[in-house]
């Protein structure tokens, strides 16, 4: 920036001091003038201090995360190996593996997702594409935004009652799937609602305009385009059904299991519930193991996000509307 | 809406045994021992001691991370703190557990003494930590969505970034604001394994966070996985429980939910 | 196209005192440049039309004035612009201090979502007015032409106004700071022809107190109300002058093809 002027004359008006350089104009309005009294020092002061706030309460997160992280990683980390992910849990902390827990949850994974997937899917299909906007949606809408919010541990209380005594799953695979289903449906609904969203209303009228029928346009011009963002959602709810302990805690998921469970009606354990049993125990070798166990489970979260993240990625560079 | 009919029954059952009068008038809570007591109070009051630890970290924390995002972030930064903090709220809540077994506790320990290996403490930092990048990241939105050019209109007038965005900025975004704290807390009010294992399960009304107390979600636990035959008072009674959650967060919800449709109107 | 380049340009130099300079003024947001060159002495007590067609640079022009480009991360400005014979693009002159002088108004009308009266108080109170708020409250809504429509009223959200009131109301907002320089960034343009009209009348009285730059796409606007008009065309100033003269006897034939509708 060059000044063409050479020096000009410091004009305390937006240099600090006092807000006005006296004057011709100044004269003009004498009375105005007087009566402007700024705090600068407070107002000077008063930025840094926000800026200094927020900074810290963003750095204080991320330093939560990372010794988090650390201190999982340096409890825990010499004690996954090989034989850890290969070993059942047992009464010796040091013998002690996660393999039944992560046969369970891959399992309860899977079963999860084909019981929640086609009727979540189907269910924001529905909603977005051939409800009338109604009373009844609306009404079904506000449900779906709440349900969202409860507490995992009363979708257990529901799995409970619903599934282990009614339905008489018993405490099986099927039933911890079924409650699981239950607590991620919403997830999954909302989700699938705002993919479909996204979807231009152009295509379907396309679509209509060659003598489509609604289902046709939505089965070969919709859901492909949505099927990314769709996919993102289902991954990020079956990750948190993952990460998920209260629910299954309350069906009674099992904490010691020698075996892989083989059917859906078996018992079953999973890797929180693992990790929870052996953080409550009071032995701090079992705390070094529930480390070991937290790094596996982390390590799965991980590679699944890393999944939705891709998919996302992919679907940004796709969608050109 | 299922769940309610399905509490409602159990909750129903465990009234004909136990007075409404004695759930919320009495201050006792030994459903294991005779005398049974159920007074409601101790629990409500361990789960009050929680929500309101986990909100004093978690919302300013959140707050102040939206409002850094927001204000000072740099494109750059913006990209790399918003992962972090989506891996934050991804972590599951039994490693939170976790970790306030494992680091907070023994950390307060060494700070105060007097606390106990349970207490409501350390659950109550984690909760906190674990809300906190919910309600960063509903309070970025809520702030985004404030037109810009309303803030500039506070630029033009002579003001400061702190007072555009303190006295125009969240008062713009106040009911937005807001609802991601009443969600904050009702999901601290909700929460369970970082409760249950850091907590500890005696039931007391007191408000010293340094001694172990119970919650509602962390009887329900300690109830399902104990030895506890069906149809006794005890088992009926963690439908009362789970039910009392389940309205209070419902209850929460819908009062988030209103506030952030109030506060889409706003600028349509 | 048509380039006129810095030397062929016609700027007329008004007479002293000037509230605002532009010397050699460039912005650039990225790699497209938005002004090039621009050089023009805005005398005080006067109104000044920025015209020309959309996207010609006189908005980014505008807005480099009080510095409100900074919120553009992208935006960089060279040159110099003084505000009353300082540089306002100096390491150390403080945008704060400055936009507390020189008040904006915008395109579309932005009042704060809080009560009139809230709306024109808050400007003087972050700036420490020490007089008798009620008067400036009255003051200001009488000279932006509001008073009688709102007097009543004061508690009352400054959004629930029409379109051409809130117009009103951000002038208002803006007279409150007794500013020297009051910018408007095509404040009419969303209004209707009554507010239109209401609010040219006020420019005309407001500049007995104040510098007014304003933008406007409407060439009949910025010959009723302007007593200088700059004519820009592709970031470029191509003509500076009174405005009568710009308009009747333009010196560029760029200038008289657009004044005379031919292109824009």
């Amino acid at each position: 920036m060059s000044n063409t002027h050479g020096m000009t004359p410091t004009n305390s008006a937006i240099f600090g001091g006092s807000l006005r350089i006296p004057g011709e104009k100044a004269a003009a309005k004498p009375v105005v003038r007087a009566t402007w009294k700024p705090r600068q020092r407070w107002r000077a002061f008063s930025s840094k201090l926000f800026f200094f706030t927020s900074l810290m309460a963003t750095v204080l997160a991320v330093a939560a995360l990372i010794y988090l992280l650390q201190s999982v990683a340096e409890q825990g980390l010499d004690r996954v190996s090989w034989s850890f992910i290969t070993s059942f849990p047992s009464r010796f902390p040091a013998k002690a593996g996660v393999k039944a827990a992560l046969w369970g949850s891959a399992y309860l994974t899977v079963l999860t997702a084909a019981i929640s997937v086609p009727i979540g899917v189907g269910a924001a299909i529905y909603l977005e594409e051939f409800a009338a906007d109604s009373k009844l949606r609306r009404f079904i809408d506000i449900n779906i935004a709440n349900l969202a919010g409860v507490p995992s541990i009363v979708y257990g209380m529901l799995g409970l009652m619903l599934f282990v005594r009614i339905c008489h799953f018993g405490r099986s695979l099927l039933a911890g799937a079924a409650t699981m289903s239950l607590l991620i449906l919403p997830i999954i609904i909302v989700a699938s609602r705002e993919a479909l969203k996204t979807i231009p209303t152009g295509i379907r009228h396309a679509a209509f305009g060659l003598g489509a029928t609604r289902w046709q346009t939505v089965r070969a011009h919709v859901l492909p385009s949505a099927l990314p963002g769709i996919l993102t959602g289902v991954i990020l709810s079956l990750s948190r059904a993952v990460g998920e302990t209260a629910p299954l805690l309350m069906i009674g998921a099992l904490s010691y299991m020698a075996f892989v469970p083989e059917t859906p009606m078996d018992a079953f354990t999973v890797l929180p519930i693992q990790i929870f049993n052996w953080t409550a125990r009071p032995q701090d070798e079992f705390h070094v193991t529930a480390a070991a166990g937290i790094i596996v489970l982390l390590a799965l979260l991980l590679t699944v996000n890393a999944l939705a993240i891709f998919l996302r990625m992919r679907y940004q560079r796709k969608a050109q509307w | 809406m299922g769940i309610i009919a399905v509490l409602l029954s159990e909750t129903i059952e465990f009234f004909r045994t136990v007075s409404i009068r004695e759930f919320f008038g009495s201050a006792t809570w030994a459903p294991m021992f005779e005398p049974r007591q159920f007074g409601i109070w101790p629990l409500v009051g361990g789960t009050f001691l929680i929500t309101a630890g986990a909100g004093l970290i978690g919302i300013p924390g959140g707050l102040g991370v939206g409002l850094f995002l927001n204000e000072f972030a740099a494109p750059g930064v913006r990209a790399f703190i918003k992962p972090l903090l989506e891996i934050l709220a991804g972590i599951p809540t039994v490693v939170y557990g976790y970790f306030a077994l494992t680091v907070v506790t023994p950390t307060l320990q060494r700070v105060l003494p007097d606390t106990e290996v349970f207490n409501a403490a350390s659950a109550a930092i984690v909760v906190g930590i674990m809300v906190l990048p919910m309600v960063a990241s509903l309070c970025d939105d809520a702030l985004r969505a404030v037109p810009r050019s309303v803030k500039e209109a506070g630029y033009a007038l002579g003001a400061t970034k702190c007072e555009v965005s303190l006295q125009v900025t969240v008062p713009a975004a106040l009911s937005g604001i807001i609802a991601s704290f009443i969600l904050a807390i009702s999901r601290a009010f909700g929460e369970t394994m970082a409760v249950t294992l850091a907590a500890g399960s005696t039931p007391r009304l007191t408000l010293n966070p340094l001694q172990s107390i119970q919650t509602l979600t962390s009887y329900i636990v300690q109830v399902s996985t104990g030895d506890t035959p069906q149809g006794s008072i005890e088992y009926k009674s963690i439908f009362a429980v789970g039910m009392l959650l389940l309205v209070v967060t419902l209850l929460f919800n819908m009062l988030a939910y209103s506030l952030v449709k109030r506060f889409r109107s706003v600028y349509e | 196209m048509v380039n006129v380049g810095k030397d062929q340009a016609t700027v007329f130099e008004p007479s002293a005192p000037y509230a605002i300079e532009v010397n050699d003024v460039n912005v650039s947001y990225g790699t497209s440049r938005a002004v090039l060159d621009v050089s023009l002495k805005i005398p005080e007590h006067t109104i000044v039309a920025l015209i020309g067609p959309s996207g010609c640079g006189k908005s980014t022009l505008l807005r480099s004035m009080n510095r409100m480009n900074d919120f553009v991360s992208s935006a960089k400005v060279t040159g110099e612009i003084l505000f009353r014979g300082s540089n306002i693009y100096a390491d150390d002159a403080d945008p704060v201090l400055l936009r507390r002088q020189i008040g904006m108004v915008f395109q579309k009308p932005n009042p704060f979502p809080t009560s009139i009266r809230k709306n024109i108080t808050w400007g003087p109170g972050i700036n420490g007015f020490q007089g008798d708020y009620n008067k400036l409250v009255e003051s200001s809504l009488r000279r932006a032409a509001l008073w009688d429509e709102v007097a009543g009223k004061l508690g009352e959200s400054g959004l629930a106004l029409s379109g051409g009131q809130q117009q009103r109301l951000c002038i208002a907002r803006a007279i409150a700071m007794d500013p020297d320089v009051i910018l408007m960034d095509e404040p009419c343009s969303a209004l209707d022809p009554g507010s239109t009209l209401k609010i040219e009348n006020l420019l005309l009285e407001l500049k007995e107190r104040f510098t007014i730059v304003i933008v406007t796409h409407n060439m009949q606007q910025a010959r009723r109300v302007s007593d200088y008009t700059a004519f820009m065309y592709q970031g470029e100033l191509v003509e500076f002058g009174p405005t009568d003269g710009v308009f009747e006897t333009p010196k560029q034939e760029l200038t008289r093809d657009y004044v005379s509708g031919r292109f824009g």
